[in-house]
């Protein structure tokens, strides 16, 4: 019997979190002797409580049951790397209450390279999704590992940069690694693996439960170097995860918004209390002090190339969304005209409809 | 002894000419009505007995047989007493019936010998003229509708007694006709108490539905609440081309058998709009009943079907929809028979963005990507399928509120629909079909031609958004529209992209969050 296995067994009892197993494994100094040791012991040494020390007890009989879990987890595609092994991330050793084992489906971060978190909201507006994808996409073609939890929104749109500039990304998930949450995202959920990896603490076939977010938010953190939010609410989980990494020691990054944008205020919020402020992907590179010959800009179109009517439309529409009606007004043209128009600049990348018939710039 | 005279039943929305036949022997005093008979008609023998006797009517107690004829085609309706009660007048030989061959009688009695007004008049008279009857004995408040048809002779009766007065000296008849309007009324014309001027701002909304209504496409409007969806709907009648003379008459046969037609003008002068609510029923959509009536299709038939809200709308309810939009018509079979209504209406649908209805303002709305997608998805796909032009509305600004300038009128707007509806006549002239939105696969091939600019364009774009063939097919026929609202023979570059930007509901929301794929990025 390996010490892994006892860990693994150790980290399916309900009630063992990431700190309990510590304080145990300081305590007896092996997991096997953790195994053999009556709950009761536990309870007197002030190490848990009386419920968690007769799970405990009540696991004991299922070790044979969770190694040979344990050993078919390679035939899933999944690794279980604990505390124990060289492969667990250097990052992680050095946060309070760090997982004692994950779960992961293709790669981890390597140590040796930059890992930047983008975190921000769900339901984010285009501004928010465009600047993320935006952020991720230069930062992981500069080799920065773009680490994010591959929810709606913000996360999603991380990730997808990271993936469209062919750099690597990760995904820290709040359910099972094998599940996938949420199900429309299965796409992302795959590409991901493999050109990164996605990363669970949480026991295969966990559901996506509120009380994991948290528990998930810190791992996020833990595994980067710095944490950008790139839109949050006041109270959200974004600022969460910005207080866990100011916790860890990490720096915080925010990206600035309109003052009046409901979402935005969280992010302002962090720049007013001294988070970094992103006003381009520069900004975050000259944290991992990564030169670059020619400058990023946060709108590369150029709008140069352009006909005349296409100009015209362009240079109406901004980051919110704009009705085609409004368009029409603004640049004087006839609905029918900005509606080719429009098209032509959509299939060229150079715009974007959020919803049906609202347009905005993309960059 | 025997009598014989003329009443008029209905069958779904056509009448029925039914002879009732009374025959008067000696026996045990009896009243017996045969002849495929619903419950109210069966009823009929009580109510004209007493309404006769009231009317001071003495009748030796005799064995008196009631036979309706065609005996096996089911009757209903209230209609047939004044028939049975002209027949029994006959038969007891006070009333010369011979004479009354080329009559109809219609009507409901009161026991007090009064005759009161029924349902479905229009159709029953419109039967009456067509079977070769040259008068119709009518209750005085169905005059004016009878009066709708021409060619045939209305009196209307008030009881009893004018009945029988009417019978003895028909010269009497016209006496009683005068003081009433002359015989046949209208022309009635077309009149909306709204206006398409009515509704400022909003130019894609007022776009979008003049091209729909130009190749009577299927609509969906999709918007946060207070943005004209429902104003906008409401005047669609009025941009529809005009009715002709059949078409009111059509309209107005299903308002006459379902009883609601205006007392004032019993005439259908303008296309109808139906806007049930969402909590409606099956039934009360496609027309129910042992003895069908019709339901809110038929009633919308010529006009319009407004759906409001229809994510609302149960599953079922929408999914019935379906059959009656290829054959514009709900068949409805039952024990007795199988019943036609007409269904010959233009879909017009209406929905939120998100269920807190302000998508996408993310100031106000807060609702998740998997919330508005599960929203949206309640929307039958089937019926998604049906629907060619799905167009967004936007909340109005200030300055469109203040209306500047006056917004363009619906005379306007249908003139322009109908030089549409010309070219479709031509078009389709010596095929099953009349509008562009009911092009088969084999039509679009030899009306939609796209030349070879377009068809490259076309081309690129159903590759690189793995359209399905039927979206495929939508955007064609929507561009053909939008082609002859140009006036152009070809589809042209700028009708395409037009109609690129109606297509449907799913390939706008969500599918991707960027909406289209963008060139250089793999999918």
């Amino acid at each position: 019997m390996k010490e892994q296995e006892y860990l693994y067994w150790l980290c399916r009892v309900p009630g063992a979190g990431p700190v309990t197993i510590q304080k145990l494994y300081e305590r007896y100094g092996s997991f096997g002797a953790i195994y053999n040791m009556e709950g009761r012991r536990f309870r007197e040494d002030g190490l848990t409580d009386q419920k968690t020390a007769e799970q405990f007890d009540r696991w004991k009989a299922r070790l044979f049951e969770t190694t040979e879990e344990y050993r078919a987890l390679g035939s899933r595609g999944i690794r279980f790397v604990s505390v124990l092994d060289q492969e667990y991330p250097e990052r992680l050793r050095h946060i309070y209450g760090n997982p004692a084992g994950l779960y992961v489906k293709g790669r981890l971060p390597d140590d040796s390279l930059p890992s930047a978190a983008i975190v921000g909201a769900r339901n984010c507006t285009s501004y928010g999704f465009q600047v993320a994808r935006m952020l991720g996409a230069a930062l992981a073609g500069e080799g920065v590992q773009v680490v994010s939890g591959m929810a709606a929104g913000v996360d999603r749109a991380g990730h997808e940069g990271a993936l469209m500039s062919g750099g690597s990304t990760f995904a820290v998930l709040g359910s099972g690694v094998d599940v996938c949450y949420p199900a429309g995202h299965i796409a992302l959920y795959e590409e991901i693996q493999g050109r990164g990896g996605v990363i669970s603490e949480f026991p295969l076939k966990t559901k996506a439960l509120a009380g994991n977010f948290p528990a998930r938010n810190r791992i996020i953190s833990g595994l980067s170097d710095l944490v950008i939010v790139v839109e949050a609410r006041v109270r959200s989980g974004s600022l969460i995860t910005a207080e866990l990494a100011l916790e860890q020691g990490k720096d915080v990054y925010a990206v600035p918004g309109m003052v009046t944008e409901e979402l935005s205020r969280g992010c302002n919020q962090l720049i007013r209390q001294g988070a970094g402020i992103v006003t381009s992907p520069e900004d975050v590179l000259e944290f991992f002090q990564i030169k670059r010959d020619k400058m990023l800009k946060l709108r590369e179109k150029n709008d140069k190339v352009l006909a005349k009517k296409e100009k015209k439309v362009y240079s109406c529409l901004n980051l919110q969304p704009k009705f085609i009606d409004q368009v029409a007004e603004d640049s004087g043209l006839t609905l029918s005209d900005c509606m080719t128009v429009l098209l032509e600049l959509e299939l060229r990348g150079y715009v974007e409809q959020p919803a049906g018939h609202y347009y905005v710039r993309k960059i | 002894m025997f009598g014989k005279v003329c009443g008029i039943g209905l069958l779904g929305v056509e009448g029925c000419l039914v002879h009732v036949e009374v025959d008067v022997q000696d026996g045990l005093p009896a009243f017996i009505m045969v002849g495929a008979l619903a419950p109210e008609v069966r009823e009929a023998q009580d109510r004209v007995r007493t309404a006769l006797r009231n009317a001071d009517f003495r009748f030796p107690p005799k064995k008196v047989t009631v036979n309706l004829s065609p005996a096996d085609v089911r009757k209903s309706g209230t209609g047939f007493d004044l028939a049975i009660a002209a027949a029994v007048l006959g038969a007891y030989g006070m009333v010369a019936w011979r004479e009354f061959e080329d009559a109809v009688f219609l009507g409901e009695l009161g026991l007090d010998g009064r005759i009161k007004p029924v349902r479905g008049v229009l159709p029953m008279v419109m039967e009456a003229r067509r079977r070769g009857k040259r008068r119709c004995y009518l209750p005085e408040e169905n005059v004016r509708e009878g009066r709708v048809i021409p060619d045939i002779e209305i009196t209307g009766v008030a009881d009893i007694p004018g009945l029988v007065s009417q019978l003895r000296c028909p010269g009497k008849k016209a006496a009683a006709g005068k003081g009433q309007p002359p015989a046949s009324a209208g022309p009635f014309p077309e009149t909306y108490d709204v206006d398409y001027e009515d509704l400022q701002g909003q130019a894609l909304m007022r776009r979008a539905t003049e091209v729909a209504v130009a190749g009577r496409h299927n609509l969906l409007y999709i918007g946060p609440a207070g943005t004209g969806k429902t104003m906008a709907a409401k005047r669609i009648p009025t941009i529809m081309p005009s009715c002709s003379r059949e078409e009111q008459l059509e309209i107005t046969k299903i308002y006459s058998i379902c009883g609601l037609l205006p007392k004032e003008q019993p005439f259908m002068s303008g296309r109808p709009f139906r806007s049930p609510h969402h909590s409606v029923t099956v039934q009360a959509l496609t027309g129910g009943g042992r003895d069908p009536s019709p339901g809110e299709m038929s009633l919308a038939s010529g006009g319009v079907l407004f759906l409001d809200e229809l994510p609302e709308f149960s599953k079922q309810v929408i999914e019935t929809l379906r059959q009656p939009l290829e054959s514009r018509s709900v068949v409805l079979s039952r024990v007795c028979g199988r019943y036609e209504f007409p269904a010959d209406f233009m879909l017009v649908a209406a929905a939120n963005p998100c269920p807190c209805g302000h998508y996408p303002d993310r100031n106000r709305c807060r609702c998740s990507e998997a919330q508005i997608r599960r929203y949206l998805g309640k929307i039958s796909k089937p019926i998604l399928d049906r629907i060619d032009i799905c167009t967004e509305t936007s909340p109005v600004g200030f300055d469109e509120l203040k209306g500047g300038k006056k917004a363009e009128s619906s005379a306007r707007i249908r003139a322009r629909v109908e030089a549409v509806r010309q070219i479709q006549k031509r078009r389709f002239a010596g095929r099953k079909i009349g509008f562009n939105s009911q092009m088969t696969a084999a039509d679009l091939q030899v009306f939609c031609r796209l030349k070879r600019q377009e068809e490259l364009f076309f081309r690129n774009f159903y590759q690189r958004n793995g359209l399905s063939v039927r979206a495929y097919s939508k955007i064609l026929k929507v561009a053909r529209t939008i082609a002859d609202l140009d006036g152009s023979e070809e589809i042209g570059y700028a009708h395409l992209c037009e109609a690129v930007g109606y297509r449907s509901l799913e390939a706008k929301y969500w599918k991707s969050p960027g909406g289209l794929e963008p060139e250089g990025r793999r999918p």
